[in-house]
């Protein structure tokens, strides 16, 4: 049974809980108090992670650290146990710098209340507690608490379709947790254990015993089931067709959660609690897994060419940046699995970025087609420059944090054992010239040219929004110029996770 | 080298980077917005790449110790820059170190791109006075060049790769610099020609990066003097012959100079950047942007197989031919320059296929070019700014008086691109046709048969479109009198950047091929250049470049052993006077086709453009279609439109068609069938089981209904009916 | 000694007529006379039988009873009529069917 050594991430984790009871009970009309309760419960867990991150964090180990062990439901033999290791640090770190971001963003949702910010509070709860639980049942449980925040927030503040697009995250999203819990339940009636450290110990000596189904085996069920889980969150073609739609209705700060945090809960999901615990069988499909990453970089990046709404371009651009997540992680080597994992926190940062990018110019113009803009440049020269490095960040440019992770992917990937996988790389070159000519379609059309006189006398990027923006702009290029500040405190995980999935590193 | 040599070198690029950032967020605040700043700053790299290149480059002899100028920091404890990992305990094919590396290519392209690099920033000083972004034009500028500068000190291809693709970026935002600027005419233009310059360069860039990545996947290395080591082990034990997947990957990197180098098929972008400022023409074209295709070429040489190079030098050599023929047609005075350069790479990229002596020629060649044609481009920049921004050349003419210096430093430099003797292009360009024949003398190959024939027609008609500009601009009658009544000479940071680098066109040959301690002394392996730049010692003594194209066609007489250059044993068994014949006809050959297409072109030029004995218009109107076909660029722009651009958008609508329609509509499927069923569901419900517990409740409910008529309310009733049971009770009491 | 039939039989015309006079009466006022008429026709049931079962004051008894019973009884009843009357502004029996409900 672990130690407890420390109780920061339950710290980390419930300090937000207490923003959303604090919320409540502030007055309703008194919205400034609220801000300033948010503002301090989400600045405190950054403040924290940012602590757990350069100081009590041990690089170099790839044991769980800072675990906090509690028994829960000791009947069940369910337990509280939380920890973090090189590949969960990172996100929560990153989930704590969104949400604090997310709080002046959230000026601009219209109709914004008492219930969103207490509901945003509550989402990020839900979503550190994914990151850091090692129990099946805790993650399964905040699993289930993040996505019903989600839902209203999308629900209630967002566009004009947002009950539709509510609906179907919601019900999109259910359907993969309601796989999870069979294949959770499944593994718990066959190992006696929800621990998510002891499946994957019990996974990696083969030690399932369940029974064969359908001419298939029992790992190979349990694989799919948490694969399409978690491959509905990435999303992975062709479970994407949820992510569209809950951007483009979804208000900027909930569009920038959802895909700089999100989305890299199916990519952790993977790596964390499904790949290590049946690495069997993922070796058997990897080759599958990386087609389906390909489609996804060529295919989204194709759609995102053809769409003439800003932020539908930006989300499908999100299905193409995900899928070298999905490539990286089924090549099975160490660049590849690096680069899979530094993509999920580069995608985190420079999309989100760009989502901000387009609440900017929706604020101000009330829409976001791509046709109708032109020369915003020349009336919004600080604005088209903050925008520019999003959108370059976003497209890879060497020197930008994107550049980093996708190249780690293809060369990783040029790598596998699998020698199919050059095929696959060279395909995904294709999305990589793709996505240069989509982004700079869409600047060339929003920015550059003559300028629209409708849009002559908009004012340029507030020192707010400058506020949300430049945390994550200047994380994009410090990560293209010092990857090391990220690889160095995932390595050792990263190689304990390619021991586990029977690679020979 | 020493530390401090390293710390010089590192200040190379920090500079630009630093005035960079220093300029984006306060050059608008700086006196004169800053550009003094940035001038300066690249005034102190000049210094410090001429001041490196005079202590480490001059008096560089190689000896047997020490066969060739190659300098790493990896190696020789200078600074390093572990990339991705800082730990140190990271297995090297893990990680990825940089450093600087200082060899005898990158000295001379480093003096090159800092001297060229400084004089178009003093240029611009003049020219873009006024401008509506003239502080972010004097950054962006900056970063191109510290982009460049960090391209040639790299010491691996990763980082070559890095800033290669940064300077995609930055020729993107400076082409696009017009396109934010409302008072340009062309701001629709500009705002699609960085697009264009971005998205094509990047088809090479990613070609490249899968060549580096199949590289990497043999080899587990980025390090070029490791891939050059391990290239000639491969080679060596595939018994001399380069194996199938390097012919594969040194294909995709060739990709890579097609795209920045601007070769068919993809130098549509060239011509189009031509929508950007004046300067950045000149430092895209001459010493940064298109350079480092070249420069890539001579890096990754060791790495290409025959088979590569010759389609290296068959696509050098077509690009050649094929862009002079349009330069003949343009009316832009910028346009007939962009397709020159285009000619020229081509020329240096078919030199490079040819290898031995070509390699050296073709690099040669990029270092002669970037001088002259800089300030060739200056120079158009300059008659456009003493024309108020008129770029045709049919509205100009009669210059020559009204801009003396311009039209002496524009003249310099055109007979150094015509390959005028004793000026600096007539060395390269001699010594490209050189390498070109000693190649189909010693050994007849198709592609250097081919480039020849094509090299010397292209050069004939280099010196006819040069020309042609020089006579439509500066001589004859003026043919807008407004234009020419209001020209004027430029103001001096523009005529003294002028002036030098047309010095630097007169005299830059000479100086690259003087001996480099020995000015008198002059042969054919013993000058400066070829001593720096040698396919013998270029790469390190790691390599030996040619073994494995020796054995598989014969074409090159040397052979490393024991560290020294021999010749093939075959050749002296053959009696080395027929090597020696060839060599030396190569030589003369080279001389005589050069001259006589240098005075074909000339002549034809004088005839048509400056005697005016023949119309041009006579000779265009007997061409027909043909012209036509030429003046319209032999509608690539309109094929590549037709073919990949309509091409890609319309798999993208077939694609949004099938997210929107079938994988959405197959999730809406789902739902709908779901809400259907739940509809089925809900009709059964109502009507079959909760209609069962129903019917029990109308049954009881129909009982109390027909219970309910007797029951009145009426008290007197109740009694009648209690007498009634009475009666009746007794009555069958009593009958029965 | 008058036989005990002759005693049955006017306590039979009695409670006839009390029924009668329940079921047929327009006012309530008489339907409680009717009632009246019903409680009396049994005393005197009870009086005749108490004589002619011999010794015993149980048929008195009763008779006092149901005097007193029937004393209670008409006031109670007379107090519901005025609330009736009140309610329903008539004494009618036939309108008073409330009970229906």
């Amino acid at each position: 049974m672990p130690e407890t050594t420390s109780t920061i991430l339950t710290w980390i984790t419930f300090i937000p809980f207490i923003g959303m009871v604090a919320v409540l009970c502030a007055p309703k009309q008194n919205l400034s108090l609220i801000k300033g309760i948010c503002g301090i419960a989400t600045f405190i867990p950054l403040v924290l992670a940012t602590q757990v991150y350069f100081g009590s964090f041990q690089k170099g180990t790839s044991e769980f650290q800072l675990v906090h062990f509690a028994e829960w439901i000791p009947l069940m033999k369910i337990n509280y146990h939380v920890g973090i290791d090189g590949l969960s640090l990172p996100l929560v770190w990153l989930t704590t710098l969104l949400l604090f971001i997310a709080i002046p963003a959230s000026e601009s949702v219209p109709r914004v209340s008492k219930g969103y910010y207490a509901l945003l509070m509550l989402l990020e709860v839900g979503i550190l507690g994914v990151f850091i639980s090692l129990d099946y049942f805790l993650f399964y449980v905040f699993w289930e608490v993040m996505l019903l925040p989600m839902y209203f927030l999308i629900g209630i503040w967002g566009g004009p379709r947002r009950e539709y697009a509510a609906i179907k995250f919601f019900l999109y999203t259910l359907a993969g947790s309601v796989l999870m819990l069979v294949a959770v339940i499944a593994m718990r009636l066959d190992t006696g254990t929800f621990s998510i450290p002891e499946l994957v110990r019990i996974g990696g000596e083969g030690g399932f015993t369940g029974p064969a189904l359908l001419g298939m085996k029992f790992t190979t069920w349990v694989f799919w089931f948490l694969y399409v889980a978690f491959a509905i969150k990435i999303p992975a073609f062709p479970f994407h067709t949820w992510l569209p739609d809950a951007h483009v209705e979804a208000p900027t700060p909930i569009s920038v959660i959802l895909a700089g945090i999100l989305l890299k809960l199916g990519g952790y999901g993977l790596i964390r609690a499904c790949f290590p615990i049946v690495p069997d069988a993922f070796t058997t499909f990897a080759f599958t897994l990386g087609v389906i990453g390909v489609i996804a970089i060529v295919y989204g990046a194709y759609v995102a060419l053809g769409q003439s709404d800003f932020k539908k371009m930006v989300a499908y651009s999100s299905v193409s940046h995900m899928g070298f997540v999905l490539l990286g992680m089924a090549a099975l080597t160490e660049w590849g699995m690096n680069g899979a994992a530094l993509q999920m926190f580069n995608h985190g940062t420079s999309s989100a970025a760009c989502f901000l990018v387009v609440g900017v110019i929706y604020d101000r113009a009330h829409h976001r087609d791509l046709n109708a803009f032109g020369g915003i440049a020349q009336s919004m020269p600080r604005y088209w420059a903050l925008s520019t490095v999003a959108f370059f960040a976003s497209l890879g440019l060497p020197g930008m944090a994107g550049f980093v992770s996708e190249f780690m992917t293809l060369v990783g990937s040029f790598q596998s054992a699998d020698t199919r996988f050059q095929i696959l790389v060279l395909i995904s070159c294709v999305g990589v010239v793709l996505t240069a000519a989509y982004i700079l379609w869409a600047l060339q059309r929003v920015f550059l040219g003559p300028l629209n006189e409708k849009y002559k006398d908009y004012k340029d990027i507030t020192a707010r929004e400058v506020f949300s923006l430049a945390p994550l702009l200047i994380l994009c290029i410090l990560l293209g110029v010092a990857p090391f500040l990220l690889l160095d405190w995932m390595d050792s995980s990263i190689v304990q996770l390619m021991r586990q999935l029977g690679s020979s590193i | 080298m020493e530390l401090f040599d390293y710390k010089l070198l590192l200040a190379v690029p920090a500079i630009p980077i630093v005035g960079y950032v220093i300029q984006i967020f306060f050059g608008r605040h700086l006196p004169r917005k800053g550009d003094w700043m940035l001038t300066g700053g690249m005034f102190v790299v000049m210094c410090i790449t001429v001041y490196m290149f005079l202590t480490k480059a001059i008096g560089f002899e190689p000896s047997p110790g020490n066969a060739a100028l190659l300098h790493e920091s990896a190696k020789e404890g200078g600074p390093i820059f572990g990339w991705l990992y800082s730990s140190a305990e990271k297995a090297p094919g893990f990680n990825l170190v940089a450093g600087i590396m200082y060899d005898g290519l990158g000295a001379a392209m480093l003096m090159v791109v800092g001297v060229v690099s400084f004089f178009v920033h003093l240029f611009s000083l003049g020219y873009m006075n006024g401008d509506r972004r003239y502080h972010i034009f004097f950054a962006n500028i900056s970063l191109f060049t510290f982009a460049m500068l960090g391209l040639v000190l790299s010491d691996n291809i990763m980082f070559l790769f890095i800033f290669w693709e940064l300077m995609g970026l930055m020729s993107y935002l400076l082409i696009g610099h017009f396109a934010q600027d409302p008072d340009s005419p062309r701001i629709t233009h500009a705002a699609a020609a960085c697009k264009k310059a971005f998205l094509t360069t990047r088809v090479g860039d990613t070609c490249l990066l899968f060549g580096m990545a199949l590289f990497y996947w043999k080899f587990q290395t980025f390090q070029f003097t490791e891939l050059w080591r391990l290239s000639a082990e491969e080679v060596a034990r595939n018994g001399g012959e380069y194996p199938m997947w390097m012919t594969v990957g040194g294909f995709f990197i060739f990709g890579g100079t097609v795209g920045k180098s601007a070769q068919f098929p993809l130098h549509i972008w060239l011509p189009d950047a031509m929508e950007g400022p004046t300067p950045v023409s000149a430092m895209i074209h001459a010493a940064t942007m298109v350079a480092a295709g070249v420069f890539l070429l001579g890096r990754t040489f060791p790495m290409m197989s025959p088979e590569v190079l010759a389609i290296v030098t068959a696509v050098g050599a077509f690009t050649a031919l094929f862009a002079a023929t349009i330069g003949c047609t343009v009316n832009d005075i910028k346009g007939v320059l962009a397709y020159s350069t285009i000619s020229q790479l081509g020329f240096m990229v078919a030199a490079i296929g040819t290898g031995g002596l070509g390699l050296v020629a073709g690099l040669f060649h990029m270092v002669t070019h970037a001088f002259f044609k800089a300030c060739l481009f200056l120079s158009a920049g300059s008659v456009i700014h003493g024309c108020h921004h008129e770029q045709d050349m049919r509205k100009m003419g009669g210059l020559r008086t009204k801009m003396p210096i311009t039209f002496v430093c524009m003249t310099v430099c055109t007979l150094a691109i015509a390959g005028m003797p004793l000026f600096s292009g007539f060395f390269s360009k001699d010594r490209i046709l050189q390498g070109t024949l000693g190649n189909l003398f010693t050994q007849f190959r198709g592609a250097s048969a081919l480039s020849i024939v094509a090299l010397s027609l292209a050069a004939m008609l280099t010196t006819f479109y040069m020309f042609r500009l020089i006579f439509m601009t500066f001589f004859g009658e003026p043919r807008d009198h407004h234009i020419h009544d209001h020209a004027h000479e430029s103001p001096w940071p523009m005529t003294v950047s002028l002036m030098a680098l047309a010095a630097l066109g007169l005299f830059g040959g000479h100086f690259w091929l003087l001996h480099p301690t020995d000015p008198l002394a002059q042969g054919h392996h013993g000058t400066w250049f070829t001593q720096l730049v040698d396919w013998k010692t270029m790469y390190g003594g790691v390599f030996d470049p040619m073994a494995a194209n020796m054995i598989v066609d014969r074409y090159n007489p040397y052979h490393l052993v024991d560290g020294q250059y021999v010749l093939d044993s075959a050749i002296v068994a053959a009696g080395t006077e027929h090597y020696e014949h060839a060599v030396h006809g190569a030589h003369y050959w080279a001389l005589g086709i050069s001259l006589l297409v240098l005075s074909l072109g000339l002549f034809g030029a004088w005839l048509l453009y400056y005697k005016r004995k023949v119309d041009p218009a006579r000779i265009t109107g007997a061409l027909g279609f043909g012209y036509d076909v030429v003046r319209d660029k032999y509608y690539i722009d309109e094929a590549v439109d037709g073919s990949v651009i309509k091409g890609t958008m319309w798999l993208s609508r077939v694609q949004k068609w099938i997210d929107e329609k079938l994988v959405d509509g197959l999730v809406l499927l789902v739902g709908r069938i779901g809400k259907i069923l739940g509809y089925i569901c809900s009709w059964i419900d109502k009507y079959i089981v909760d209609g069962a517990v129903n019917w029990v409740g109308y049954t009881t409910q129909a009982f109390g209904s027909v219970a309910r008529l007797f029951q009145t309310g009426r008290i007197q009733q109740y009694i009648s009916f209690a007498v009634a049971g009475g009666i009746l009770i007794a009555a069958v009491h009593i009958l029965t | 000694m008058i036989p005990v039939g002759a005693y049955v039989a006017v306590s039979v015309a009695l409670f006839a007529l009390g029924v009668i006079c329940i079921v047929s009466r327009r006012n309530i006022i008489y339907v409680l006379m009717g009632i009246e008429m019903i409680l009396n026709s049994a005393s005197i049931n009870f009086a005749a039988f108490g004589r002619y079962n011999g010794d015993g004051l149980e048929g008195r008894i009763f008779v006092i009873f149901i005097i007193i019973l029937a004393a209670a009884e008409a006031a109670v009843a007379l107090a519901i009529v005025l609330n009736v009357f009140h309610l329903f502004h008539t004494i009618k029996p036939s309108e008073v069917d409330l009970l229906r409900e």
